[in-house]
């Protein structure tokens, strides 16, 4: 994500024969996936696959342990998809399958490890203990590998349920409640291993436990892990940017509100020998909510675009976007005042955790409280 | 020169950063009173939601349209004026900032700076500033050098590229409200304003629509609605402003082939597609093309969606079923079609028959709940692990056929709404023709279960019913049921009683069905008995039922039936929808029989003229919030002074820890460069 100063020349440079094997590996899987499901393709779905491998690649390049959770999450899916031979059933006979890799079960372990990460990260943040800290590491690593197999493994489920019901599985609440666990998981690792510090990881891991727990509700009281088929609006490539993008945004947003929970703390003295100096998590409250507003940006003008084909309008003020237009400006207002005038400290903390409130209202309160066209997970 | 000052305090409130913040705050706040209020509905939903009083003021404040009034386009109008404000106000110093290496800069200056160190030399100074302006431009930097008396200033920058960012990103903004202003519906009030053209209410024939509610072709800014039936063509789409509708001429005409409507097993929509045949007016050239959902196309500079479906008049093949007591009348057929009323007098029913809606199919979950209980701790966890696909409880989703939906006006004005299947529906076991009823629009329909018989026709019932609820045989039926319900020993006193208890029932039960029943046993019969009582009036029911059944069958010259257990249920279940047809509220039944069905599609046809320019808006606004925030702006300034000195300095436009860092890095470097020390 720190690709603008260092110039392309150099990241070329500094690349190791891993990086290369990285992505020679993704431009196979590219290609393998076009040999073996470009049938199931229309031409956008292509260009969008080979945009990803670039995308990925500077994503390796840029931040070295991406490679090897890409290649574990590939590997999980990859076996998982030969067990399943070609048959559903066999999620209930295979010994692997049941527990580990099939689509539910492996966000079932996303689930228990995000859990006991955020316990490992508590225990660290009490016991000044590095080794607590360090296994929440792992754990989240591993929470978001499985996160990632399950996901992969639930797209290629849904085309065993039918080829005219299989699509990515970005399509519904339950799954992009998934995806924000994942986000906000891998941000808060990126931004682990650049300032060096675990110590953030108790405050970040609860909000995704948040999310988890609601995952987990949902689940068991609403059975919405049920793979749905799209409605005629939602069958579309767009699907494929609009969303991602979205919850890079969001993820990012609510890592921000964590990390300024942390701030607030450090500055009012709580903690604050435990945890980096304000001036560290004020810098990464920053970059989050930088990284955070671009990708925003870009997701709001993705689902425009996409609007604009499948409703007519790119934009009708639907209280989805509404809500969307109003964390946008409430982030560009953010960065206005640190940026322009410059100014820090507490009430850039207290205003980032309000932004995760309006934040959570377009994502879920929109859903739950107004009615519009983007009601596709209603609770 | 007061004047002067005032625009210029004007000008400077306004291209300042509070007043920017302000506006961003406040159009926050206000974006958010459109999402509490449900935007664009029909006026009398607002009237019933807010009442009398509330809704005049509401709708002055603009509160039904928010996005499109006068105060939050005013709003937005400062928004744009206050980023263009701010981009004037910006321009000259930035660009002037941009293009300078400040290589004036003071020796004092930059001693000043929060990033500033003195680094020994020991090369030669001619050797240290190649060696500098190399290290400089490997790093990204462009460099220029000032010699001065006491040695060299250069001076270099980079990353200078972040202040155009600042242009594209908030000349986007201006952009993208621009054409956002053109493609909503201030063009189309301009042109009510200034042109004349006035709305007219929806409820009339497009051909009766006068000139000043049509707009030409020429129109250059429109969304409407063009509804077209399966086989029919239009030229005109509906825009539907406010309260009332303006008729949009089209350059084409469009034709309808045929509406694609596809479902899933479960039910849920899949396919939405028109074929289409356009023909340009003018030209006459004509193209076929299949429209869907998320793919549009594009004729004449309109663009074409599919917007929704309807029915496009399907005829509907009915049979009526007097229910009348007392009446003989066969079954009579009728036909109506979907969105028409249809007068019921010849049929001799002072009744008019309003056609809503046509359904072609209906699927519903048919799984039965089993009362199973939820199993507990690991084995509900056990059900949720696997594949993504299965269903923890189980659903069938079954189509149970077309359906109906009908109001039955009486000559008083007065509607009822029914629902009515075409199909048998299988129901706890037994198949049932399933009627629902409905006395005002938003409440649930209560169904009425006309039983099959063995035929798998509900001819039985409506034969037993009319027996059943005819007075005139009350007595016979009364005498055959004493007859078989107590034998030939009991003496005829207990006979006349029990002949009169039953009689008695059946007229009760014929006025108003169990509730009067019900009533009966309340007024008469002790508290402690009632529940007897209660049993002892259904057998009595039930039993009649059975005689009126032997005798409906020997009335239409069919054979006499033998007791049988399915025969025992269809009676209750004859008892039941009796007693429901008893508040059916309506004098006849109809059972559709059949349909030709007509469908109609509904495209939503658009010019936007302002797409490009928001587009493209859209497309800076990306590449100016990552130059903003990505591309960081660095001036480094290394004064090599020929008395074996240097005076380093780092400035950003930005205070930030990156700054910090590279400091460092910088910093280590060229003292290591300018000051190689003694070679190993």
């Amino acid at each position: 994500m720190e690709i603008a100063h260092k110039d392309s020349a150099s990241l070329l440079r500094r690349l190791n024969p891993g990086d290369w094997l990285y992505a020679l590996a993704l431009a196979g899987g590219a290609l393998f996936a076009l040999r073996q499901y470009g049938g199931f393709m229309d031409i956008y779905d292509k260009a969008i696959l080979l945009f990803t491998v670039p995308g990925l690649a500077v994503m390796g390049f840029a931040w070295k342990p991406f490679r090897v959770f890409l290649a574990a999450a590939t590997a999980l899916a990859l076996v998982s998809i030969s067990l399943y031979q070609g048959d559903l059933a066999r999620a209930e006979q295979v010994f692997f399958l049941k527990y580990l890799i099939s689509s539910q079960t492996a966000i079932m372990w996303m689930s228990a490890l995000f859990f006991i990460a955020t316990g490992a990260f508590l225990l660290g943040l009490v016991a000044r203990s590095d080794f607590a800290d360090a296994t929440g590491s792992v754990l989240t690593w591993c929470a978001v590998t499985m996160g990632t197999t399950g996901l992969m493994v639930r797209w290629y489920e849904s085309y065993l349920i039918g080829s005219d019901v299989g699509h990515i599985p970005l399509s519904n609440l339950y799954e992009v409640f998934v995806l924000f666990a994942l986000m906000t998981g891998l941000l808060y690792l990126y931004y682990e291993g650049r300032y060096a510090t675990r110590r953030m990881g108790a405050f970040v891991l609860l909000v995704i436990s948040a999310a988890v727990a609601f995952l987990l509700w949902y689940t068991f009281s609403r059975e919405a892990h049920e793979i749905q088929p799209l409605i005629p609006a939602l069958q579309s490539y767009w699907m494929k940017v609009h969303v991602p993008a979205n919850f890079i945004g969001y993820g990012a947003f609510a890592l921000a509100a964590m990390v300024g929970v942390a701030d607030l703390l450090v500055r009012k003295g709580i903690l604050a020998s435990r945890l980096p100096p304000a001036e560290v998590l004020d810098d990464v409250m920053y970059k989050a909510i930088a990284i955070g507003f671009a990708f925003f940006t870009i997701a709001t003008i993705l689902g425009a675009l996409w609007a604009a084909e499948a409703w007519g309008t790119y934009w009708q003020w639907d209280p989805k976007e509404t809500w969307a237009f109003i964390v946008w400006l409430n982030y560009a207002t953010w960065l206005h005042i640190r940026l322009t005038k410059g100014l820090r400290g507490p009430m850039l903390a207290w205003w980032a955790i309000v932004g995760l409130v309006v934040t959570a209202f377009a994502f879920v309160g929109v859903n739950m409280f107004l009615s519009g066209l983007h009601s596709y997970g209603s609770l | 020169m007061r004047h002067r000052s005032t625009s210029r305090a004007l000008y400077e409130l306004l291209s300042s950063m509070r007043f920017a913040i302000s506006l961003l705050t406040l159009l926050g706040v206000a974006s958010i009173i459109g999402t509490v209020v449900k935007q664009n509905e029909p006026y009398n939903n607002y009237l019933n939601q807010f009442g009398p009083f509330w809704f005049p003021i509401f709708e002055k404040l603009g509160l039904y349209s928010v996005y499109n009034s006068f105060w939050f386009l005013t709003i937005l109008g400062f928004l744009v004026l206050s980023t263009s404000a701010c981009i004037v106000r910006q321009a000259r110093p930035m660009l002037k900032d941009m293009k300078s290496f400040r290589e004036h800069a003071r020796e004092s200056s930059l001693a000043s700076f929060a990033h500033q160190t003195r680094l020994p030399v020991s090369l030669p100074s001619a050797q240290a500033r190649a060696t500098t302006l190399a290290y400089l431009t490997a790093s990204g930097f462009t460099a220029r050098e000032n010699p001065r008396d006491d040695g060299v200033l250069l001076a270099a920058k980079q990353g200078s590229w972040t202040r155009i960012g600042y242009f594209l990103a908030h000349g986007a903004i201006v952009l993208i409200c621009a054409g956002g202003l053109l493609d909503g519906n201030l063009p189309l009030k301009i042109q009510m304003a200034l042109g004349g053209k006035q709305l007219t209410t929806g409820n009339q024939l497009i051909a009766q629509i006068p000139a000043e509610s049509r707009l030409g072709v020429d129109n250059w800014s429109f969304r409407g609605n063009v509804f077209i039936p399966e086989g029919k063509s239009a030229n005109t789409a509906v825009l539907n402003v406010q309260d009332g509708i303006l008729l949009q001429d089209l350059p084409f005409t469009v034709s309808l082939h045929k509406f694609h409507l596809e479902h899933y097993e479960s039910g849920m929509p899949k396919r939405f597609a028109s074929d289409i045949l356009i023909t340009d007016n003018t030209t006459g050239k004509s193209v076929e093309k299949t429209i869907e959902v998320n793919k549009p196309f594009e004729f004449a500079g309109v663009m074409m969606y599919q917007a929704s479906f309807e029915d496009g008049g399907s005829r509907l093949h009915l049979l009526g079923h007097d229910l009348r007591t007392g009446s003989t009348r066969p079954p009579f057929p009728a036909e109506a079609v979907v969105g028409e009323s249809v007068a019921l007098k010849e049929t001799g029913l002072d009744y008019t028959l309003e056609l809503g809606s046509f359904r072609a199919f209906n699927i519903e979950n048919m799984a039965v709940d089993t009362p199973d209980a939820e199993p507990g701790g690991l084995a509900r966890l056990d059900k949720h692990l696997g594949s993504g696909a299965r269903s923890p409880t189980s659903k069938d989703m079954q189509n149970v056929g077309p359906s109906i939906q009908y109001k039955l006006r009486d000559s008083a004005g007065q509607a009822r709404e029914y629902q009515n299947f075409m199909q048998p529906i299988l129901q706890d076991g037994a198949w049932y023709l399933l009627s629902g009823m409905r006395d005002n629009p938003s409440a649930p329909f209560r169904f009425m279960r006309i039983p099959m018989d063995d035929d798998g026709r509900p001819d039985s019932w409506f034969a037993i019913r009319r027996v059943l609820l005819d007075s005139a045989r009350h007595p016979e039926i009364a005498r055959r049921f004493t007859a078989t319900a107590i034998g030939l020993d009991a003496g005829p006193e207990v006979r006349s009683r029990m002949q009169e208890t039953t009689a008695r029932t059946l007229e009760l039960f014929a006025r108003g069905g169990f509730e009067s029943l019900g009533k009966f046993i309340e007024s008469t019969i002790p508290e402690a008995e009632r529940d007897k009582a209660a049993d002892v009036f259904i057998k009595i029911l039930e039993g009649s039922a059975w005689e009126a059944w032997k005798m409906a069958r020997a009335d239409a010259g069919l054979p006499a039936i033998m007791p049988a257990a399915q025969h025992a249920r269809l009676l209750r279940d004859t008892l039941n929808a009796t007693n429901d047809s008893l508040h059916y509220g309506a004098p006849v039944y109809f059972q559709p029989t059949g349909f030709d069905e007509v469908r109609a599609t509904v495209l939503q046809v658009t010019r936007s003229p302002g797409k490009p320019i928001v587009y493209l808006g859209s497309l800076l606004l990306v590449l100016g919030v990552f130059a903003m925030l990505y591309i960081r702006e660095r001036r480094l300034f290394v004064l090599i002074k020929d008395s074996g000195e240097a005076l380093m300095a780092l400035s950003s436009n930005r205070k930030s820890m990156d700054v910090d860092e590279s400091f460092q890095r910088h910093r280590d470097a060229l003292a290591t460069l300018l000051n190689p020390g003694p070679r190993p």
